[in-house]
């Protein structure tokens, strides 16, 4: 007769003694787990953020032009200045219409997704959303730089239909025109559009893939023609889609700060602002300051944002 | 551990953390190298024919010397101040609006110049330069310089423009059209001078001495110049390769620009050549410094006369499109460059230029009178976006 198996096996190295450790204090595995990753969120990422913070209460000199380590709000005053209110006001206005523009293109390429694409064409329509995002951003945009160019091919091609007065009539708008497309900030608009209009159109339609059947045929049922369908149902269900997509257009064109540098009128954004004052300035508490606002509004507005559901639609 | 040890660690580590060391004596003699060498550098500025077989001036030196050379590059001036306040590295090639504030900051110690035997090679006209000479003491030794030129297309101007009012002021162009739309400027803060350099020239009443000493009614009269180019201007330059592209696709027919640019230009065919106009023009000189912590002080010194004596001055002159500072270098065939090559990147114009410094509040003109450079920055801003 054999003796019986011990119920507990013996320890065979350190392997077994960590597991068995592990298993007796389980919180000791959470921590060992949970360490590193809260260590980079409460140092790294949140501890950047308020060294930011920090600097954008501190002022420069007027004189020497050395960071001065005294409380201010002087240097928050400055961003009311003319000039820095301008590129304040710029960049929202620019966020807001790129938007706009990306919302207005996105609706109609994900509700035909979501709704009429099948098998094959889905998977056409998924590749041709997320293709461009394969690309590296900088060749993209200096691409795009070529197309809009005064000797490029939209120029070319409208000469050659005989549009160039359209063309020019549309440069000569002050405000959005200029010499070229790619020296005006309808052109940076335009690449605005087409660099974050990926970011737009993936929630749009992950939205309306969830307006379930049911409700537009009882619409039907009840009397409703399409439009007011359209209106009164898909348009509100699909509302928290076009937020979360928003969220995405617009902050990240308040951040972006390559575009403007290679199409437009080199006027200043923020994100060009904070890149120049911290380094060919050193002024870093106004690049600090400038660097808050996006925050700000962006808090504002994912406030209103969560109201509306759109954290549903992610 | 008694009280005064401890006392000791204390200093020392207080020592350490401010950063204090005593002040370092310039070296004496060379002894043997030691095996490795640091140096802060603009792109392009120590090349080892990874970019291109044909320009090499790193991997003699590293023969020769038994030196390894490491190369941080840095983007602009501060960005070199920064890292050598950080320290850790041997040699930096600043340009004069670095050199003086690490020259001020200590961060730099005095070169023995006898310890050189190329230096008696280098450019009269740079070896006293207020850039990098401090009270009579030398902090650097001269590595290149060069002009910023008026670009211009030939084909519209058949004759070289004779001033920068084309593209500081609206007028037509030899080819029947305005000048609007067609000109660029460069956009960093610095082009202020560039603007109080004009006004230099077309209204003495205003007493400008130097585009880089302005006050309060002198930077006024330049902000209102520059004002007015921005109606003339589409878009402002700042990295060399745009500039190129808007050349070829933009219809841009002039502007100021780096030799740089236009010897890129004209090796692709385009219709451009460079002119230093009447007024003159502004530019920049760097000078190879060494770090008041270095740990290769040796190998330095090494770098200094291979840097004056080896094919560096010729090959990087053709290479970047800049002037060597040893004049020698254009003519005795030790690397690619040619008398005409040196004349193309402005020899000649020497004494037309002038030399990129910071703008400090504390000037010629009295303490605290004149505009600093951060002010310069916001303003710029400023009137890029049309204020």
């Amino acid at each position: 007769m054999t003796s019986p198996t011990p119920a507990i096996l013996p320890e065979r190295g350190l392997a077994d003694r960590l597991t068995a450790l592990f298993w007796r204090h389980p919180r000791l595995l959470l921590a060992v787990l949970l360490t590193p990753p809260l260590l980079w969120l409460g140092v790294v990422y949140l501890g950047s953020l308020f060294a930011l913070l920090l600097q954008s209460f501190y002022s420069i000199d007027e004189f020497s032009g050395v960071v001065k380590e005294e409380f201010t709000l002087k240097t928050y005053a400055e961003l009311f200045r003319a000039q820095n209110l301008d590129i304040i006001i710029r960049t929202l206005v620019m966020s807001a219409a790129v938007t706009i523009g990306c919302a207005l293109i996105a609706f109609p390429i994900a509700y035909y997704a979501a709704r009429f694409a099948r098998g094959k064409w889905k998977a056409v329509f998924y590749l041709g959303v997320m293709l461009p995002l394969w690309s590296s951003y900088l060749v993209k945009v200096y691409a795009w730089k070529l197309i809009l160019a005064k000797e490029g091919i939209i120029t070319w091609a409208a000469e050659g239909v005989g549009l160039s007065m359209i063309l020019n009539a549309i440069l000569a708008i002050p405000g959005i025109g200029g010499n070229s497309l790619s020296t005006s900030p309808l052109g940076t608009f335009i690449v605005f559009v087409y660099v974050w209009l990926p970011y737009m159109i993936l929630p749009m339609q992950a939205a309306l893939e969830r307006v379930p059947t049911s409700m537009l045929e009882a619409s039907a049922d009840l009397g409703a023609s399409r439009a007011q369908t359209f209106r009164t149902v898909i348009l509100p269900l699909a509302m928290p889609g076009v937020i979360a997509g928003s969220i995405f257009t617009f902050s990240l064109t308040m951040g972006d700060y390559i575009i403007p540098q290679i199409v437009g009128t080199s006027a200043r954004f923020i994100g060009l602002a904070v890149y120049q004052l911290q380094g060919t300035a050193g002024n870093i508490p106004l690049a600090a300051a400038f660097a808050v606002v996006p925050i700000v509004i962006m808090l504002i507005y994912l406030t209103i944002a969560k109201r509306k559901g759109a954290f549903d639609a992610l | 551990m008694t009280i005064s040890s401890l006392k000791l660690a204390a200093t020392t580590a207080l020592a350490l953390i401010t950063g204090l060391s005593p002040a370092v004596a310039q070296m004496t003699e060379i002894g043997p190298g030691e095996g490795e060498l640091s140096i802060v550098a603009w792109a392009g500025y120590i090349e080892r024919g990874e970019t291109d077989p044909k320009f090499d001036w790193v991997t003699k030196f590293e023969e020769s010397t038994g030196c390894k050379v490491s190369v941080k590059t840095a983007n602009t001036s501060d960005e070199m101040v920064a890292l050598m306040n950080e320290g850790g590295f041997d040699l930096v090639t600043a340009s004069g609006d670095a050199s003086l504030r690490l020259i001020a900051g200590d961060r730099v110690q005095e070169i023995n110049t006898a310890l050189i035997p190329s230096w008696g090679t280098i450019d009269p006209r740079l070896q006293n330069a207020p850039w990098y000479v401090v009270d009579g003491k030398h902090y650097g030794v001269p590595y290149m310089w060069g002009p910023n030129v008026l670009m211009y297309n030939t084909e519209v101007f058949k004759e070289p423009p004779t001033s920068w009012n084309v593209v500081f002021e609206e007028q037509t162009l030899p080819d029947g059209q305005s000048n609007k739309g067609r000109v660029q400027a460069y956009d960093g803060p610095i082009h202020i001078a560039d603007a109080a350099q004009y006004l230099m020239f077309h209204k003495p009443e205003l007493g400008i001495t130097s585009p880089y000493e302005l006050n309060e009614d002198q930077y006024k009269a330049a902000l209102d110049l520059l004002r007015g180019q921005r109606e003339l201007v589409s878009r402002y330059w700042h990295d060399a390769f745009i500039q190129i592209d808007d050349f070829k696709n933009e219809g841009v027919v002039a502007s100021g620009s780096w030799p740089f640019q236009v010897n890129l230009l004209k090796a692709g065919g385009a219709p451009v050549a460079s002119v230093i106009p009447q007024e003159g023009a502004t530019g920049w000189a760097d000078t190879t410094m060494l770090h008041v912590d270095s740990e290769h002080p040796n190998c330095a010194y090494m770098w200094f006369e291979h840097q004056l004596s080896s094919n560096l001055q010729s090959d990087l002159s053709v290479w970047f499109g800049a002037n060597p500072s040893v004049p020698a270098a254009c003519t005795d065939g030790r690397g690619m460059q040619t008398a005409e090559g040196c004349t193309t990147n402005g020899l000649d114009d020497f004494e037309k230029i002038r030399f990129w410094t910071t703008p400090v509040a504390d000037c010629s003109q009295g303490e605290d009178t004149c505009v600093p450079y951060y002010r310069w920055v916001s303003d710029y801003i400023g009137v890029i976006g049309g204020r």
